[in-house]
């Protein structure tokens, strides 16, 4: 039966050559491999993401007058409904942090290095793509503190010279955040986003599959040890994925998402407003920055800066010239330790402060 | 030592362990899923009586939808001044019925099933009458109950 079937596929499809390329592929086995499971991991966290967001749906209700009260029914009444949504925003989290880990690992390693480079973009438009996967499904489930972030944030958005008023009507669906921001938000997070990212992932997935992982600039050809992608690197991924699943249970059960209370446009906002945590190191430090900077206004020079810096981050294996010949940038280093410095830093001072 | 063809063996235990895991590991993960699936049982008012209309709604020769719990419910003022109200659910397959007066009929359009101003079934596919229900007049109000 078995045999028929693989026999049926193999006659119209080249499975066997699939199956043989996965088992001649070597993954390097290097001081530092364990970066090399990061990209799985945020790969795995995403189709938890996937099957608990589509759980969430069956019950989840879009609208100002419904979201908040659908969450609520469904952390209260609905059977485990508490931690489908845990589990779900848990998983987010861990997504963006994992992505975090796996993108300043290729970068330290120089791994986007030639001919990696169009990896890295499109790893790079995943990474803001989960960002704003973040920044919109924050918003569902209607509660004060998302409302408030979302006014905000839409807000920074507002201030980008020429586009701003445009894009900050297209995101909020108006001039206030409202039931109609919701319905986009909604649609931006279930619909738009999911299917540009399934189709970016397919597309770095297969350019990591055709060149295989990338080996370290300066490891000897010949005697570089390896081990086969299939089955050996493929069953420790799985091993991964089960403790990081299990990881995500103990969380979800122990420090269940709380729902807070219902939005209210007409309360003053709470105190201790503050956005998800990836995006703290930014807000941090817009509030920094002061009013006015050289005639520029403070909160435009530091999107543009943002925008700037980030920018020249996805471009970094273009100008990085010095890997490809085998010694790696001195400095390139240590403008990763200042961002990932800094990033921290402003973290934690913005839960200080806040 | 006959280990090898009599009696368990270390790797059959070690799969069985393994195998059971798996399984309990699988059902933990699906427990949880199904149950959420099945949606709570959200507690409806049960419904004895309601105030289906007003005697001016309805002239004679007509008929008028009304809710009765969650269910639809058809009250009939019929040619000859009686008022009747049954189930507005077919009994074929579920469809909601209307009142024709051209025919002096409860006719459901889904499949052309005609019933009587009995409720019972004249032509068409449904399998048996649709359920009648007790018409009380107080004043100006029409009132429906359910049969004792």
């Amino acid at each position: 039966m078995k045999r028929t079937l693989a026999q049926w596929f193999q006659e119209r499809y080249p499975v066997e050559s699939v199956v043989e390329y996965s088992q001649k592929k070597e993954v390097p086995l290097v001081h530092g491999t364990i970066w090399y499971y990061f990209g799985g991991v945020t790969l795995f966290l995403f189709i938890v993401q996937v099957i608990t967001g589509i759980l969430l749906l069956f019950y989840y209700r879009t609208g100002a007058e419904q979201a908040y009260e659908s969450v609520k029914f469904l952390m209260t009444q609905v059977h485990f409904g508490w931690l489908i949504r845990s589990i779900h925003s848990w998983s987010a989290n861990l997504m963006v942090l994992s992505a975090f880990i796996h993108m300043f690992s290729v970068f330290f390693t120089r791994a986007y290095r030639k001919p990696r480079e169009l990896t890295w973009v499109t790893g790079m438009v995943l990474f803001l793509l989960a960002m704003a996967f973040g920044f919109s499904g924050y918003l569902l489930p209607w509660n004060e503190l998302a409302y408030f972030a979302t006014k905000v944030g839409t807000d920074i958005v507002g201030v980008i010279p020429g586009i701003g008023d445009f894009m900050l009507t297209l995101l909020r669906g108006g001039e206030d955040v409202t039931g109609a921001t919701l319905s986009r938000f909604f649609g931006f997070h279930i619909a738009l986003f999911p299917g540009i990212f399934t189709v970016i992932l397919a597309i770095h997935l297969l350019f990591v599959q055709v060149q295989g992982m990338s080996k370290p600039e300066n490891a000897p050809e010949a005697n570089l040890k390896t081990m086969p992608f299939f089955p050996n690197f493929v069953l420790r991924d799985l091993l991964l994925w089960l403790i990081v699943l299990n990881i995500l249970a103990i969380l979800a059960v122990y420090f269940p998402w709380e729902l807070g209370s219902k939005a209210d446009p007409f309360v003053s906002a709470p105190a201790g407003i503050r956005p998800e945590w990836y995006f703290m190191f930014m807000f941090q430090t817009l509030k920094f920055i002061p009013g006015h900077v050289l005639g520029i206004e403070g909160e435009i020079l530091g999107i543009l800066g943002f925008g700037i810096a980030g920018l020249l981050w996805i471009l970094v294996p273009f100008f990085d010239r010095s890997t490809e010949r085998g010694r790696r940038s001195k400095i390139l280093t240590y403008v990763g330790i200042i961002v990932v410095l800094f990033i921290i830093m402003m973290t934690i001072i913005g839960y200080i402060l806040s | 030592m006959a280990s090898e063809s009599n009696g368990p063996n270390r790797r059959t235990v070690l799969n069985w362990i393994l195998g059971g895991g798996l399984v309990a590991w699988i059902g933990m993960i699906f427990f949880p899923v199904l149950k959420y699936l099945r949606p709570p049982e959200v507690p409806e008012a049960v419904v004895s009586a309601v105030k289906a209309a007003t005697i001016d709604e309805l002239p004679p020769d007509s008929g008028k939808i009304f809710k009765f719990g969650n269910k639809p419910g058809i009250l009939i003022h019929t040619p000859d001044d009686q008022w009747r109200a049954f189930s507005a659910i077919c009994t074929h397959l579920g469809c909601i019925v209307q009142y024709r007066e051209d025919l002096d009929q409860i006719w459901c359009a889904c499949h052309n099933a005609h019933y009587g101003l009995q409720g019972q079934v004249i032509s068409g596919p449904p399998p048996r009458a649709l359920e009648e229900f007790v018409v009380n007049i107080k004043g100006k109000d029409v009132y429906v109950s359910k049969k004792a």
